[in-house]
């Protein structure tokens, strides 16, 4: 029996606002333990949460970033359990009734089809803190650290119908998310974390079978492999008659394969119910259009734009859209260029070279967008060819000068002057008579030996469009 | 007169005409305390160093020709508002020793209006309680017959009132937990609007139930403390962020234009109710024909589900108890259970041993009905209650500009007598839960005295954030009454 793969995917972002959901403590990365605690977030008797407004305009733009439709009023619930490293014994998240639903992402997995997944809803909630085990000394401490960081949870339908677009829905609202500068991305830091859903049916057959849960996702390879495993392993199950146990389950990305974590028996029963201690979030319309206002455009939109109004290719666009830093870098880099094509060829090439030999992000390598408009203004203007363009490219990434101090410097200015050329070429061909007559001859290939001969001669500096013409005249 | 006989209005005048000092008066309470506590057990923490402290400081203010309204007032804070650098314990084992890093919002508020804090007294667990004998450390007995309760849960607060151990106090009030002991001890006890105070600091019991009022000997004094403790907090989003008026306004108000005109609903199920003591109905009804003789229009009116209130706040205020009282689980302060060997282990020894009875049964209760399966039964349905609860008031306040009643159906009990029976313990809140469920203003006074002597309270209700109608009506029918051997003599 041929079997399909239904996934859903749940993502908790972390939210890149200054201070925590309710309280007013940092919620930078990587601080001594404890040390962006408070009152209120180490739930100390008596304390009462107050919502953090950023953190709601981010959850919005969120869905706005989605096509979610945005609640204009939603509520807080409690979900309560016990754990050392949630300090008031429940967490505060929306359940009934959350920020925003029905959304969606066209997703383009490599080799198919766009397709359109589904999002049924995005909510806010609150992160927890960790437990760091000490097993020298039997002990574990609490961090409350991260107790309080705002999370949006945004939970995918069962669209997905392999890793591959499990994949690529994961990129996507990845990608979106920076995008739109609400999270960090940063999947090792747990700041983007992902619990994949799965379940496997008959091809054909409308009801979804037995589902397992995968969690400790923490790599865009990690939930692709985690996902073929898991399908594989649900394959073998129903291939033999067995049954799937609905299940949590751990990925192992050290044995690549995924352990039960807890049964459905185990399941908490978290008994939800409405924070009475905060009132209910009203999103009204003036608050969502000021987010409007706010949003950028989004990486599908921009791309579409990049093939309208630069003519660039889709494979151009889509690449140069990659990421906002870079569709900013771009945009910059052309924005007083003719050719805009050119820009992004010089992008695509040397610039994402830099980027990945240095290790750095677009928005920290040496040569600034401006920087670059610079350089390829130069060549526009014809003062740099292709080739001393690429020797002043290489010397602004070791030095702080202007492309244009550095051309002068080097001598580098491209020699346009008829005159000055044509004795040049002349030369050249006096120079050569055996290959002048074989290219009398018609060896015409020879055309490029005396092109070489003469950017030698002058170190590269010829503009190779006035010598074309005077050796075509002159041969 | 001696110096803790007088009222906050009293003493107020006396320290701005430098006829007495903030320490004279802070000493004076001392000295009672020393002498009277050990028998009332009002207090958990007096805090004498403190009190004397901030009352040198009061008086160098007043030297200076400084005063606000609460300057060098001796008040005693019920021991579940948090105290900066001062233990709060919530009468619980759980935390005993803690000591907050903050002052709850009404501390900060009565601190700048230069109160002087004497300290913090005896409650019923967590506030769980009708007796304050749920109390982890002691009971409270109650100042006008030792072997009664004072009511519960600020018995400690309503005890020291009417003893005379403190100026002015502050108590909670979840489902009457203000004015049943203001009633039981024959003081003035107001729960305020939801909201109208803030609630930061205050430690949840049932955070949607919850109210911070004053407890003092007249009804004066009261409009005095409202003054210094309403207002929005930012730190409390459930606190409203409406115009907090003079309440003081309301006593002049009635002085200048009494009664007249105002139209006050008796709730027919309320005075049906089973178990309602005759004293209080008599005293109840004398006070009733005083407002009429001041003009006030007497009518009855109609709550039609108060039958099903008290089930329905035993859902409700449980269900967030048992939510509320998670965070006390050993891990970061308080009480922590060392025998244990594992996590589990730990949580259930240090909630098992570190709460009450009477808690425990709260938080089973609670955790029972928000439960998967039951949650639609007992929560869901508690809260469709309670807006009809608040739909009955709504409907009612339309033809009334007050609601009275007896505050509690029979005056204080002897210690013991409910202990172990805590459903009837729960229907001795019939009168008061109504109004927490619906968020609405309760007034507690004085209106008489039963035949064995213990005093009996008159409840006032009004509409949400119309506590002036409550003072006004209070002050009019307090003045009206005229009580003699309104404290009991020590
Ligand atoms: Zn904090």
């Amino acid at each position: 029996m041929l079997f399909e793969p239904v996934i859903g995917l749940e993502v908790h972002a972390q939210l890149k606002t200054k201070t925590k959901i309710f309280c007013n403590c940092p919620t930078t990365f990587g601080a001594p333990p404890n040390a962006n605690t408070c009152p209120v977030c180490t739930g100390m008797p008596g304390v009462l949460p107050v919502l953090n407004r950023q953190a709601v305009t981010f959850a919005i733009k969120s869905a706005l970033a989605t096509d979610c439709t945005i609640a204009r009023e939603s509520r807080f619930d409690r979900k309560n359990y016990f754990y050392p490293d949630l300090p008031k014994g429940y967490q505060i998240s929306q359940y009934a009734f959350p920020i925003a639903e029905h959304g969606h992402l066209v997703v383009e997995p490599e080799g198919a089809d766009p397709k359109r997944i589904g999002i049924t809803r995005i909510h806010m909630e609150e992160d927890a803190g960790k437990l760091i085990h000490d097993p020298g000394r039997g002990k574990s401490m609490v961090d409350l650290n991260r107790t309080g960081v705002p999370l949006v949870e945004i939970v995918s339908e069962p669209d997905m119908r392999s890793a591959e677009e499990a994949g690529a829905y994961l990129r996507k609202l990845h990608a979106i998310l920076k995008y739109i500068d609400i999270c960090d991305g940063n999947m090792e830091e747990g700041s983007f974390r992902c619990d994949a859903n799965i379940s496997l049916r008959p091809v054909g057959q409308e009801e979804f079978g037995t589902r397992t849960e995968l969690k400790n996702l923490n790599s865009f390879k990690h939930v692709e492999k985690a996902i073929r495993h898991e399908i594989q392993r649900q394959t073998y199950i129903l291939e033999e008659g067995k049954k799937v146990i609905q299940e949590t389950r751990l990925w192992d990305p050290n044995k690549n394969v995924t352990r039960s974590m807890r049964g459905k028996e185990d399941a908490h029963d978290y008994r939800y119910f409405p924070d009475p201690d905060l009132v209910p979030l009203i999103v009204d319309e003036t608050w969502i259009d000021a987010v409007k206002k706010e949003m950028p455009e989004l990486p599908d939109a921009r791309k579409q734009r990049f093939i309208a109004d630069y003519s660039l290719s889709e494979y151009d666009a889509g690449i140069l859209t990659g990421s906002r830093q870079l569709a900013d870098y771009y945009e910059e880099a052309a924005a007083n260029l003719k050719d805009k094509k050119q820009a992004a060829n010089w992008i695509m090439g040397p610039v994402l070279g830099l980027v990945k030999s240095q290790g750095l992000a677009i928005e920290t390598i040496p040569v600034s967008a401006t920087e670059l408009s610079e350089l390829l203004l130069l060549v526009e203007a014809g003062k740099l060819n292709a080739g001393t363009a690429k020797t002043v490219f290489e010397e602004m990434i070791i030095s702080d000068k202007a492309p244009l101090a550095i051309m002068k410097e080097k001598g580098l200015e491209q020699v346009s002057d008829q005159s000055e050329l044509d004795s040049i070429v002349m030369s050249v061909i006096e120079a050569n008579p055996k290959e002048h007559d074989a290219y009398k001859n018609g060896k015409t290939k020879l055309f490029s030996f005396f092109m070489g001969q003469i950017m030698k001669q002058t170190k590269g500096k010829a503009d190779p469009k006035v010598v074309t013409s005077l050796l075509k005249q002159n041969l | 007169m001696q110096f803790h006989e007088l009222t906050l209005f009293d003493a107020r005048k006396l320290l701005d005409a430098k006829d007495i000092s903030s320490v004279d008066l802070v000493t004076a309470l001392l000295e009672r305390i020393e002498s009277c506590d050990g028998e009332i057990q009002a207090y958990i923490t007096v805090d004498e160093k403190g009190a004397l402290a901030s009352a040198r400081k009061a008086d160098e203010r007043l030297a200076n020709g400084d005063s606000t309204p609460l300057l060098g007032i001796p008040v005693a804070l019920k021991d579940l508002l948090c105290t900066k650098g001062l233990a709060t314990t919530c009468a619980s084992r759980m935390l005993e020793g803690f000591v907050p890093q903050y002052d709850a919002t009404v501390v900060e508020k009565l601190k700048e209006s230069g109160a002087v804090i004497l300290g913090k007294t005896n409650l019923d667990e967590f506030a769980m309680g009708s007796s304050t004998e749920n109390s982890g450390f002691h009971i409270t007995r109650n100042p006008w017959s030792l072997d009664h309760v004072p009511g519960g849960s600020s018995g400690g607060s309503a005890a020291a009132v009417a003893a005379r151990l403190c100026t002015a106090s502050l108590g909670t009030d979840t489902g009457g937990s203000i004015r049943q002991p203001a009633s039981h001890c024959g003081v003035v006890g107001i729960k305020p609007t939801y909201g109208r105070v803030s609630r930061f600091g205050l430690v949840s019991y049932a955070s949607s139930l919850d109210q911070i009022g004053p407890i003092t000997r007249d009804v004066r004094d009261t409009a005095i403390m409202l003054n210094a403790l309403c207002g929005h907090d930012p730190r409390d989003t459930t606190s409203a962020n409406v115009a907090v008026p003079d309440f003081t306004a309301a006593l002049d108000e009635y002085e200048t234009q009494g009664l007249k005109g105002m139209v006050a609903g008796i709730p027919k199920e309320f005075l049906s109710v089973k178990g309602l003591d005759s004293d209080v109905e008599k005293a109840f009804y004398h006070s009733v024909k005083q407002l009429e003789s001041l003009g006030v229009e007497v009518k009855e009116i109609s709550l039609p589900h108060t039958d099903y209130a008290v089930a329905a706040y035993y859902v409700i205020a449980p269900s967030e108890a048992s939510s509320n009282l998670a965070r006390f689980d050993g891990v970061r302060y308080g009480y922590r259970d060392t025998e244990a060997a594992d996590l589990i282990g730990m949580y259930k020894k240090t909630k098992s041993k570190g709460f009450g009875d009477e808690v425990q049964r709260r938080i089973i209760t609670g955790t029972y009905a928000l439960s998967a399966g039951y949650y639609d039964a007992y929560y869901g349905q508690a809260t469709k209650v309670r807006s009809l609860i608040s739909q009955d008031f709504s409907r009612a306040f339309e033809g009334c500009d007050i609601i009275i009643s007896p505050v509690a159906p029979t005056p204080a009990f002897k210690i013991g007598e409910n202990v172990d029976d805590p459903l009837t313990m729960y229907l001795t809140d019939i009168f008061t839960l109504s109004t927490n469920m619906a968020g609405l203003p309760g007034i507690s006074i004085p209106c008489g005295h039963g035949k064995t002597g213990l005093p009996i309270g008159f409840q006032m209700m009004a509409n949400r954030f119309d506590e002036m109608a409550l003072v006004r009506a209070a002050y009019g029918l307090e003045q009206t009454l005229a009580l003699e051997n309104c404290f009991p003599e020590m």
